[in-house]
């Protein structure tokens, strides 16, 4: 994917851009806000992580309202110091995808803006999903894997749904919490862990392949272990 | 504006005489008109009236009937001060009481006061003259002598009571300004007294209850408050600098540790990663902070809306049964189909995410967590239970304060914010949070008021 990062911060951008790069991604840097405001509109991305205060006059937030005065629905993730309820949906209003404040661990800023760029290349509503022999059919809420129908309360399901459309992606706690339970808040004891783990004992226990995949450090992602 | 006039004690005070000044002299305005303006009136219809007389005598009987008049009311003038003069064209003297025409006396219809002489003595006399028909002149006055006299006597009098007047103004003035002085000298020698750093001073009251005692009361409850925030402010710095320095240190050592005795890759690696947990544990921290602070400003009670909690606790309930269950804990959740509130549906959601968080933690094996909610008219209590340790009955009122931890919580992990932002929480939709003893473990029961009701501080 072609990213565009707009980060002032030296060390930060050389860890991202290193980062994104390492991941297999096309990375492309601007310092200031001018020039980031130039390449977001002159040339196209995947997704663009928008730092928001910048120098040179032009700050994140007006970066992303012009982008999006044009019809530039390009992703765009705001990483941010500013870590108020206020001005994270201030960048939210403005037109921002995703809200990362500073400090991050990296995992959790490359699963986001992977999950960024694949939504704007989201497909249409789907009313099935299939991972490997895992189905699930929305529109009935049933789960069936290698055939067998398994039981799931609402919230499992909820999950599953969400690791399902992420599929081969990595999902964070932080991004599970969000998506599916909409808390935005962290939970001091790890439930996601728990969660999941329940999760596992239904979909992954009596079936010889895994699929729900612990990343170290990272959260988890749905795909078939393959060694 | 001369700088005199900054002084609010002398505006005041001069203020006070000039109205003092000018209600005064209203008042001997009007003494003199009703008094000496009067006998001037008086003097001036009653020759008005004797014209009116001896013009329908003259019509009647001619010049010699005049005359005979006049004769008879000079003699039948019991006060001795009528004057009438009857002259000839020439304006000599043909029969009256005055030697001759005055001078001044020229035109008819004008009242003229000037000094006359008769039967030999100088008089002040009030004249006026009118022409009769052949040419001949009618002057008829009023001596006037004793009234102006009496006139004069009233002038004198009134200016020396402007005098004294103004003089008891100054006086008032200058009281006016020392009360004020003093009165505020009290309330800016303490503000000047907390500027300079002594925090403790209060403006002291004069028992009267009064304006100036009532804004002493006022300034006195805000300095209180003041004192209250800087107490916390201080609290809150110290317990940063000590709670948090540890974890820093920690990770500190950790990576130096490793930078001077690592000696495989893997062991450079292993330390920088749990550093890096470290550091994630502080900055989770600072995040605890800086939210319970937002809390505490206030600010997000512009986004309060009347909302149903039943929901949202529902999710908590929901959430952390799993929890519990992984712990042998048992939770249960008896919440009513309808939880109307009003405030922010996040904040409480979170603050009884950490209750609940706090009494899974707590809670020995097999014991119960019950989380539960009451809706009564007089506002809603949400309350959760657990079978733990408890809290001590001494420790209760400083166990929501940050980074308190209680004895009995020193193993546990946690970082001690979770019951202060559930306080803040509280206290920003005009609620409390009550901990209570649950005989055994702990109920902390978080109550907010009635739905529609704002409240707060």
């Amino acid at each position: 994917m072609r990213i565009l990062v707009v980060e002032d911060d030296k060390d930060v951008a050389g860890f991202v851009v290193r980062g994104l790069k390492e991941a297999g991604h096309t990375v492309e840097h601007a310092d200031n806000g001018r020039d980031g405001l130039f390449m977001a509109v002159s040339e196209k991305f995947d997704a663009v992580i928008l730092d928001r205060m910048l120098p040179g006059g032009i700050d994140g937030i007006k970066i992303l309202e012009t982008l999006r005065s044009q019809q530039n629905i390009t992703p765009v993730l705001i990483l941010s110091a500013l870590a108020d309820v206020n001005e994270r949906v201030k960048g939210l209003k403005a037109g921002g995808d995703d809200y990362l404040t500073k400090p991050f661990a990296f995992a959790e800023l490359l699963a986001r803006v992977e999950a960024l760029a694949r939504r704007g290349k989201a497909e249409g509503p789907a009313t099935k999903l299939t991972v490997e022999d895992l189905e699930m059919d929305l529109l009935s809420r049933q789960v069936k894997r290698a055939g067998q129908k398994i039981d799931l309360q609402p919230r499992e399901f909820r999950l599953l749904e969400y690791l399902m459309r992420h599929a081969g992606q990595v999902v964070t706690r932080t991004m599970l919490l969000e998506g599916v339970w909409d808390y935005h808040f962290d939970p001091q004891t790890n439930v996601i862990d728990v969660h999941v783990s329940r999760l596992r004992q239904k979909v992954d226990k009596p079936f010889p392949v895994p699929l729900i995949q612990t990343i170290r450090n990272a959260g988890y992602t749905l795909r078939a272990e393959r060694v | 504006m001369f700088p005199l006039f900054r002084s609010a004690g002398i505006r005041f005070a001069a203020i006070y005489a000039g109205l003092l000044a000018v209600s005064a002299a209203a008042l001997a305005l009007y003494l003199w008109w009703s008094t000496a303006g009067l006998l001037d009136r008086q003097t001036e219809a009653a020759i008005r009236a004797d014209a009116q007389g001896l013009s329908e005598r003259l019509a009647d009987g001619g010049l010699r009937a005049l005359v005979a008049t006049v004769a008879d009311r000079l003699a039948g003038n019991v006060d001795d001060d009528a004057i009438y003069l009857l002259a000839d064209p020439a304006f000599i003297r043909l029969s009256g009481n005055l030697d001759h025409w005055p001078a001044a006396v020229r035109d008819t219809g004008s009242f003229y006061e000037l000094p006359v002489t008769r039967a030999g003595m100088r008089s002040l006399a009030r004249v006026q003259s009118y022409d009769l028909p052949g040419g001949y002149h009618l002057l008829i006055g009023r001596d006037v002598v004793v009234r102006a006299q009496l006139r004069q006597l009233l002038t004198d009098a009134l200016l020396w009571a402007l005098v004294i007047v103004g003089a008891m103004a100054t006086v008032g003035a200058l009281v006016v300004r020392g009360l004020f002085r003093r009165t505020l000298s009290n309330v800016s020698a303490t503000a000047i007294a907390i500027a300079g750093g002594d925090l403790a001073q209060r403006v002291t009251l004069s028992g009267r209850g009064d304006e100036f005692d009532q804004l002493a009361e006022v300034i006195n409850d805000m300095l209180d408050r003041i004192g209250r925030l800087m107490e916390g402010v201080r609290q809150v710095s110290n317990a940063i600098a000590h709670d948090l320095r540890t974890p820093i240190a920690r990770a500190r050592t950790r990576l130096e540790d490793a930078s001077l005795h690592a000696s495989t890759t893997a062991e450079l690696h292993a330390a920088i990663e749990r550093a890096t947990a470290d550091l994630d544990g502080i900055v989770a921290v600072f995040q605890a902070l800086l939210r319970i602070a937002e809390i505490e400003a206030g600010s997000r009670r512009a986004a309060f809306a009347r909302m149903d909690l039943a929901a949202p606790l529902a999710g908590v309930a929901e959430m952390y049964e799993a929890v519990a269950d992984e712990r042998g804990v048992t939770l249960t959740a008896a919440l009513p189909d309808r939880l109307p509130a009003f405030g922010d549906a996040a904040l409480i959601q979170q603050a009884v995410a950490n209750l609940v968080d706090n009494a899974v933690k707590f809670s020995p094996d097999g014991g119960t967590v019950s989380l539960a909610a009451i809706v009564s008219p007089r506002g809603l209590e949400i309350a959760v239970t657990d079978a733990g340790p408890g809290i001590p009955k001494d420790e209760r009122a400083k166990a929501p304060q940050r980074f308190y931890r209680g004895e009995t919580a020193r193993h546990t992990p946690g970082s001690g914010l979770g019951l202060a932002l559930v306080q803040a929480v509280a206290q920003l939709h005009g609620g409390q949070l009550r901990l209570e003893d649950a005989a055994p473990g702990l109920r902390a029961v978080l109550a907010l008021p009635a739905a529609g009701e704002s409240g707060g501080v």
